[in-house]
């Protein structure tokens, strides 16, 4: 049997990448939400409930871009280079943030507010730049053969900004549920509410991207609007008003996992509207994956590793979560 | 001499974050191995020493940690955004090694580190242990596929190029290329070192302080037989590390030599110190031991070691550059096998915890490990210029397409953040390092 190994690649990137959103942003979300909250005890629990897991969750960023330099270095090459900007914003708000998970406990009474704030805007500046990063790279990137042809500032549109602002949403609405599951008492019932007001923003930010979509590339609006596919298409915006409104009933709730589960839903879909708009690009609007391929050998020989290694790591990832399961608490702060 | 163009700026910043990148690896994988032998010995002998021990450099480990993986992660995106040249065309080499180093090493360091860091109350002792233990494995499997990769650019084999890309023929042949073996074991054994000199000092700090504890004793004495042991080891391992380099990279070493020319059949002298001049290729002040070079390199006092005149001067690095690096490493190197052979004889006359002179040279040789590695990637990779893959791509291929001021602008951001940033970090690690271990149990932060 042929396999289509770029097509394996493709999934395998689509599938860091949603693990990379899902797991990475509510620990970001956690981030986003601190000027909400302002009790010294309760951000510390905040954090606390992923001090013990955000290293792994920032790994699968790498694998993402360490995935794509090796079954699409063509792809990596020109996509990196066009979003250099947004992303060494990206990498450098992430170093503030992740230091600062170490720093906040070691710091003195003093400095720990500066911290905080790095905590804070580092979650936020990160989150915004990647969503100028997704939403650069569905408006499309120049090229010329085989390099990348346009300006340093090809990514700065009136789209892109929009999509950071929607993944902000997107992620404090992830890290609101995750904390619903995650704490007890006020905190709880602040995120509860917090939550509510967060899905509906991102139910008419989701609207809003997916009508704006088509126009930023006439490419995408062919193939949302031909026949067959929009017959396809169709339930994806009912699921997700059905998920929005099972979540804010959940929310109403004490139920403590629905909420969080169906935000994954919601965000799943949203995910899946992305990579229907782009297929089969790896750099929208012209290049496709097969032409953006690394040879066979380097396909093959990534595809033994990950197969094997893979489940090994979900389940080794499924562990520690379940040793730090349940409720976190001021006292019981484990750090 | 250095006119700023995209190239150049671009090189600053990646020498310039992965310099600062490599000082927590080299910290991280000695540390977690050591921690790793802790817990191990704990759990044996049930001996409280190694417990307190462990939970004192558990916290340093965290800080350093946390201050490698957010430094790490801009290395592996920076290869897109400064070096797509580089990327488009080696890509399908470099990138499924990155990916196994994800896989097997990112992964389950991440993975377990959550455990070994805040998992104390939360499984049992065998569990934490295990969980250490795969912390400790995953940091030197990154080490394993990292190296692989850079050896890879200096030593490249098993592959085709075929339509101006590199394509991969033999995947054995790519991570296990020529100069891999001497990299990965002087690598491995340089952050053994950096680990074991960082330890020490802060034992001899504690010391030199009127701070004499059984376990600052323990630190320093673990600390002190390891680089007995390992700092010659090093040396040996140098030294066939430099014979295969002649093999495959005889430029660097005449750089590093800072051999201009060979004349007659005259042997070639070591050079013990001098200023290369790369305008008038000849060196000043030169202090050399004649034959001494044709002795190390070629073992045989007649034969000839290759000088950079005869390569074509559009193939030399940057000379004085790589002659004072490779002098740097190896002047620490020298120092640090000194200072174990003096420990083993004050462990005789048993005044090793006690002869302030000896507590004084290695509380200043704290720094030296991470100085020596260092100086030995500023040997090895400068030494490569100006190729950034050896014989296949040059460097002034591989760089993005940015402007001068794109460039500068980011660079400045980096310096601003790095030494902000990092410096923080060191100052909370040398805070927690000048606390020393406590004899109670687990301890609350405050
Ligand atoms: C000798 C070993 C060594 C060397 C030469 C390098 N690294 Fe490194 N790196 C490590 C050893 C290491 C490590 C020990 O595995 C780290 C350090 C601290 C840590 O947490 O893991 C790490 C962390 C680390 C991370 C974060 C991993 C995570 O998310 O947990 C990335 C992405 C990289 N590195 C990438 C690179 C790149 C692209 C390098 C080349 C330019 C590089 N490293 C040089
Ligand atoms: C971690 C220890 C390392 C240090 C301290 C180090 C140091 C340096 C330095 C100083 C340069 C600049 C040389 C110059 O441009 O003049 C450089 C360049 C470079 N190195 Fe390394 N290096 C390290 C590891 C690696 C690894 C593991 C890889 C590959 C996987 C790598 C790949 C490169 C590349 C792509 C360049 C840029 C092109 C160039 O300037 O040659 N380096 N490195
Ligand atoms: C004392 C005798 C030593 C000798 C003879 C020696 C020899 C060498 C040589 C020849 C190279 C260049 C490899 C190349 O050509 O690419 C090198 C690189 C290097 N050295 Fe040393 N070295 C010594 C000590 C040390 C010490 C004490 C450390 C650190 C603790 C160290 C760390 C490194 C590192 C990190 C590199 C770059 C990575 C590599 O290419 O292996 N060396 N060394």
């Amino acid at each position: 049997m042929e396999f289509d190994l770029p097509l394996i690649w493709f999934g395998i990137i689509i599938f860091a990448t949603l693990m990379y959103i899902v797991m990475d942003g509510f620990d970001l979300g956690i981030g986003i939400l601190f000027p909400f909250i302002h009790d010294e005890d309760d951000r510390d629990v905040m954090v606390n409930t992923v001090a013990p897991v955000w290293d792994g969750n920032e790994t699968w960023l790498v694998l993402g871009g360490a995935s794509l330099l090796g079954a699409f270095p063509l792809a990596y090459a020109i996509v990196l280079e066009a979003l250099t900007i947004p992303l060494l914003i990206m990498l450098l708000a992430l170093i503030f943030r992740g230091v600062a998970f170490e720093f906040r406990f070691k710091s003195s009474a003093e400095t720990k507010p500066f911290w905080d704030k790095a905590f804070m805007f580092g979650s936020i500046i990160a989150t915004f730049a990647q969503g100028v990063v997704l939403g650069a790279f569905i408006s499309g990137v120049s090229v010329d053969g085989q390099r990348f042809s346009g300006s340093s500032f090809d990514w700065l549109s009136p789209f892109s900004l929009f999509c950071g602002f929607g993944l902000m949403l997107a992620y404090a609405l992830l890290g609101a549920t995750w904390l619903v599951k995650k704490c007890t008492g006020t905190l709880k019932t602040t995120m509860q509410q917090l939550a509510k007001v967060l899905a509906i923003c991102l139910l008419m930010t989701i609207g809003i991207v997916s009508l704006w979509t088509p126009f930023v590339q006439p490419n995408i609006a062919l193939r949302w609007f031909s026949l067959p596919n929009l017959f396809y298409f169709a339930p994806v915006p009912l699921l997700v008003l059905l998920c929005t409104k099972a979540l804010i009933r959940a929310l109403n709730t004490e139920d403590d996992y629905r909420p969080f589960l169906l935000t994954l839903a919601l965000i799943f879909l949203g995910f899946s509207g992305l990579g229907i708009s782009i297929w089969p690009h790896i750099i929208p609007p012209t290049i496709s994956l097969w032409q953006a391929a690394a040879p066979e050998s380097s396909l093959g020989f990534m595809l033994i590793g990950a197969l094997m290694i893979i489940p090994l790591i979900l389940a080794y990832t499924f562990w520690s979560y379940y040793v730090f399961r349940g409720k976190v608490t001021k006292d019981a702060g484990y750090h | 001499m250095f006119d700023f163009d995209a190239t150049v700026l671009a090189r600053i910043q990646f020498a310039f974050t992965v310099s600062f990148h490599i000082i927590f690896p080299a910290i991280t994988i000695g540390l977690a191995t050591y921690l790793a032998v802790l817990e191990g010995l704990w759990l044996k002998t049930n001996n409280q020493i190694y417990q307190q021990l462990y939970q004192f450099w558990v916290k340093i480990f965290a800080i350093n940690f946390g201050m490698g993986v957010v430094s790490g992660i801009v290395m592996a995106y920076q290869f897109g955004t400064h070096w797509s040249g580089f990327s488009a065309f080696a890509g399908s080499v470099t990138g499924p090694l990155l990916t196994y180093e994800v896989l097997t090493a990112f992964f389950l360091e991440a993975g377990f580190l959550g455990v070994m860091l805040f998992g104390q109350n939360k499984v049992g002792k065998k569990l934490h242990f295990f969980a250490t233990c795969m912390v400790a494995t995953g940091t030197v499997i990154s080490t394993f596929w990292i190296l692989a990769s850079n050896s890879w650019m200096h030593t490249p084999q098993g592959f085709e190029i075929i339509d101006n890309r590199v394509v991969p023929i033999d995947w054995w042949q790519i991570v296990f290329n020529p100069s891999f073996p001497y990299r990965l074991t002087h690598m491995t054994v340089a952050a053994f070192l950096s680990s074991a000199f960082f330890v020490g000092a802060s034992a001899a700090w504690q010391l030199l302080k009127g701070n004499d504890t059984p376990a600052i004793r323990k630190m320093l004495s673990m600390a002190m037989w390891m680089a007995l042991i390992v700092a010659p080891l090093q040396a040996v391992i140098g030294d066939f590390h430099g014979l295969n380099t002649l093999e495959y990279q005889p430029v660097k070493i005449a750089a590093m030599e800072g051999h201009w020319r060979n004349e007659g059949n005259e042997p070639t002298p070591l050079i013990l110190f001098a200023m290369p001049d790369m305008d008038k290729q000849t060196n000043h002040f030169s202090l050399e031991i004649p034959g001494l070079a044709s002795l190390i390199l070629k073992h045989d006092i007649t034969k000839q070691v290759p000088a950079l005149t005869e390569f074509p001067a559009e193939d030399w690095p940057n000379v004085p550059l790589v002659f004072w690096s490779f002098r740097v490493m190896v002047g620490l190197g020298v120092l640090m096998i000194l200072a174990g052979v003096w420990s083993l004889y004050l462990r005789r006359k048993q005044t090793l915890y006690s002869n302030r002179l000896f507590l004084r040279l290695v509380l200043l040789l704290g720094p030296a490990g991470l100085i020596a590695t260092l100086a030995g990637w500023f040997t090895t990779e400068l030494g490569r210029q100006p190729w950034v893959i050896q014989g296949l791509m040059r460097t002034q291929d591989a760089v993005s397409s940015h402007s001068v001021t794109h460039l500068s602008l980011s660079l400045m951001m980096f310096v601003i953040c790095y030494f902000g940033i990092f410096g923080v970090g060191y100052r909370y690690m040398m805070r927690l390092i000048s606390k020393g271990p406590v004899s109670q149990g687990i301890e609350h932060h405050g």
